[in-house]
């Protein structure tokens, strides 16, 4: 199970990870970030697979991707900060 | 419970760049740092930062940076590292940079064999200045100052093989191109940076990596038209692999 | 200008007592290219350098050689480069980047003959290019102006410890006459001097936050302040460092000003004049910038005229009149294009002037 978590004041809204995502677990967002543009999120109910391609792509570096062995119930609440 | 956390290296910042949507410096950034974190160079590594977009990487980056005059980036590095072999010296530099006006640094320092680590960013154009023709524009890629695209005829020359120019060079090692065209060539990229890395840590010679990286902005395309530009036209004329 | 005479005394050319007098100082790396009428400097310090375990380099042109120094400056060492005027064009841009980013470093300028290629022959015509600028943007260099091989090699070592002490490049301004002509130095060892810390050379981010060196600053104000900062580093040494030498003052009628070799034959020109009855004193400065204008405007009060000689078309006369004012004649005679004087041709020219 994985997470990817995407700084979104930081995103320039580039597509290229939405791009690249092979599983189309990525997209862009209806609202603007504080630059003014749409910032790359994940699909709601889409399972991110953690194989890091968006990680890999993003001239920003701003993704970061959780991998953990927990259950689903677990893993959602550890994000609840977001 | 195994938990992975994949996150950008510490010896990058977490700013915002202010690199447009989809560079490729972004990604260049982060593989340079990502191997320094990896060798365990920090504390030892010094980056020379060029002339160009790039000019303020000292910005991102988390250690000793010194700028140099447009072109003299080599020059610049190879006196650091002649007084202070010890530390992990390289230099970052754009088409203008390294093989225009910077040209006989890159040549006579490639040519003397110092022990150093070039990273080249090849974005077949001139990104700060607004877009005019590099030394590695494409024949026919239109620019600020060729907008009828480069033409031989008009004595604009070709595109100019970096790597395959300082082939001959007995002091140079290691010449690989690499591109960011697409997340496993990034992955090949930063494959390619470490051993350039190491070469100079293992004292063999100079060493430089050729990076095909997109320009967006100034090639007119969204990231994703870039980076398949890259991979369908640039590639053809600048083969990736180990030169040398 | 005093010093002990201790020290090996030997017979050697401006240029190798250049390169001692770097050595000396603790100098350890040196980049240059081949250019007349300094090239014994530079083989003088591939040879040297060698024997002290520094780092030579014979870089591919003027350009290189200069940024080359400012790695080795920036990484904290005391480095050199030398050339001749038409290499000293080529390091402008690097001047102007050492001073944004003040680093330290010693510039040796061996003059000849321009403007373009010109010759090889002896010349002062670089005065305004090392004082007033050459390169970009509001910057000054400290400039030491040597009128003996025993000077040269004086001012030498003192440049390395401007250099350090203000985090600035400093140019020696020498000429080929002085470059190639041979006297007795006694080459003393360097004084127990200050040692100059480099907390911000790129030496590594080990136990401390990273260093950058810059002269870029985009934020809006910021290259501002930047300047203003050097500006009040320039006034303090203004203060501070202003060097010269001042002969037969008192009772003198007429003053000569000059320096480098100018002065020599100057101070040749004075003897003959008075066994001709003429009461002369000279002024010569030794740093060039910072000028000692208000001692010389001080030497020239009550003076019946002023003579300026130069080895140019009439460049340091411009700072001479700067500092006297409109009162007192002021009068200049200069050779151009490798042409050197000689004290007749001077004291003829004096004579002439005052009618004598």
């Amino acid at each position: 199970m994985a997470k990817v978590k995407i700084d979104k004041e930081r995103c320039k809204g580039c597509g290229l990870c939405i791009f690249f995502c092979p599983f189309g677990h990525l997209q862009f967002s209806q609202e603007l970030n504080k630059r003014g543009n749409q910032y790359a999120e994940p699909k709601k109910g889409s399972e991110c697979k953690g194989c890091k391609q968006c990680y890999l792509i993003c001239p920003d570096y701003c993704i970061e991707i959780y991998q953990e062995d927990v259950s689903k119930k677990k893993w959602e609440e550890s994000f609840n900060h977001r | 419970m195994k938990k992975e956390v994949i996150k950008p290296p510490k010896s990058l910042r977490r700013v915002t760049t202010h690199y447009c949507p989809g560079c490729g410096h972004g990604i260049a950034h982060r593989i340079v740092a990502e191997v320094v974190d990896e060798l365990e160079i920090r504390e030892k590594t010094v980056g020379v930062a060029p002339v160009g977009c790039s000019v303020i990487a000292y910005d991102y980056w988390d250690f000793d940076v010194s700028e140099a005059a447009h072109g003299r980036a080599l020059a610049v590095a190879t006196g650091i590292k002649r007084c202070r072999p010890n530390l992990v010296v390289f230099t970052y530099q754009g088409d203008g940079d390294l093989a225009s006006i910077g040209i006989a640094e890159t040549l006579h320092c490639a040519n003397r064999g110092e022990n150093l680590t070039c990273i080249f960013i090849n974005n077949a154009c001139y990104g700060m200045t607004g877009g005019q023709m590099a030394p590695t524009t494409l024949v026919g890629q239109k620019t600020a100052t060729t907008p009828w695209g480069r033409d031989p005829q008009r004595k604009e020359g070709f595109p100019l093989k970096v790597c395959e120019l300082l082939a001959n060079l007995p002091g140079v090692v290691y010449l690989e191109r690499v591109s960011l065209a697409n997340p496993s060539q990034v992955v090949k990229a930063k494959r390619a940076v470490k051993e350039a890395f190491l070469n100079q840590i293992e004292g063999k010679g100079f060493s430089l990596v050729e990076v095909l990286s997109p320009c967006p902005t100034i090639w007119r395309m969204s990231a994703p038209e870039a980076v398949r530009w890259i991979e369908e036209v640039m590639q053809k004329i600048f083969p990736l692999g180990r030169i040398k | 200008m005093s010093q002990k005479r201790s020290g090996k005394r030997v017979l050697i050319t401006g240029n190798e007592a250049i390169g001692e007098g770097a050595i000396k100082a603790g100098c350890r790396f040196y980049a240059g290219y081949p250019i007349t009428p300094q090239n014994e400097l530079t083989a003088y310090m591939a040879k040297r350098m060698d024997e002290v375990g520094g780092i030579f380099i014979q870089a591919e042109s003027e350009l290189a050689a200069i940024n080359m120094v400012f790695g080795a400056s920036a990484s904290g060492f005391r480095a050199m480069t030398t050339s001749s005027s038409p290499g000293i064009s080529l390091k402008q841009e690097g001047i102007s980047y050492l001073c944004g980013c003040q680093l330290p470093c010693v510039i040796v300028n061996v003059m000849r003959g321009g403007p373009g290629l010109g010759n090889i022959a002896p010349s002062q015509s670089d005065y305004f290019q090392a004082t007033k600028g050459g390169g970009h943007g509001d910057y000054r260099l400290i400039v030491l102006a040597p009128s003996s091989v025993e000077e040269a090699f004086n001012l030498t070592m003192l440049g390395f410890d401007l250099a350090d002490k203000y985090r600035n490049p400093v140019m020696i301004l020498a000429d080929a006459f002085l470059g190639q002509m041979a006297e007795v130095v006694s080459l003393r060892e360097r004084k127990r001097g200050r040692v100059y810390k480099k907390e911000w050379a790129l030496t590594g981010a080990r136990n401390r936050t990273p260093n950058v060196i810059r002269s870029l600053f985009l934020k809006e104000g910021v290259l501002e302040e930047h300047n203003k900062a050097l500006q009040r580093k320039y006034a303090l040494i203004e203060k501070k460092e202003k060097r010269w030498e001042e002969i037969s003052l008192n009772n003198a009628e007429i003053i000569f000003v000059a320096y480098g070799i100018s002065f020599r034959i100057a101070y040749e020109a004075a003897k003959i004049l008075e066994k001709g009855g003429v009461k002369v004193g000279i002024f010569r400065p030794i740093t060039l910038w910072p000028y000692p204008y208000t001692p010389l405007k001080k030497a020239s009060q009550d003076k019946r005229a002023i003579f300026v000689f130069e080895l140019s078309s009439g460049q340091m006369v411009e700072d001479v009149r700067l500092a006297v004012g409109e009162k007192t004649p002021l009068y200049f005679y200069g050779r151009m294009g490798g042409g050197v004087f000689d004290e007749e041709e001077l004291a003829k020219f004096v004579k002439k002037k005052l009618k004598r």
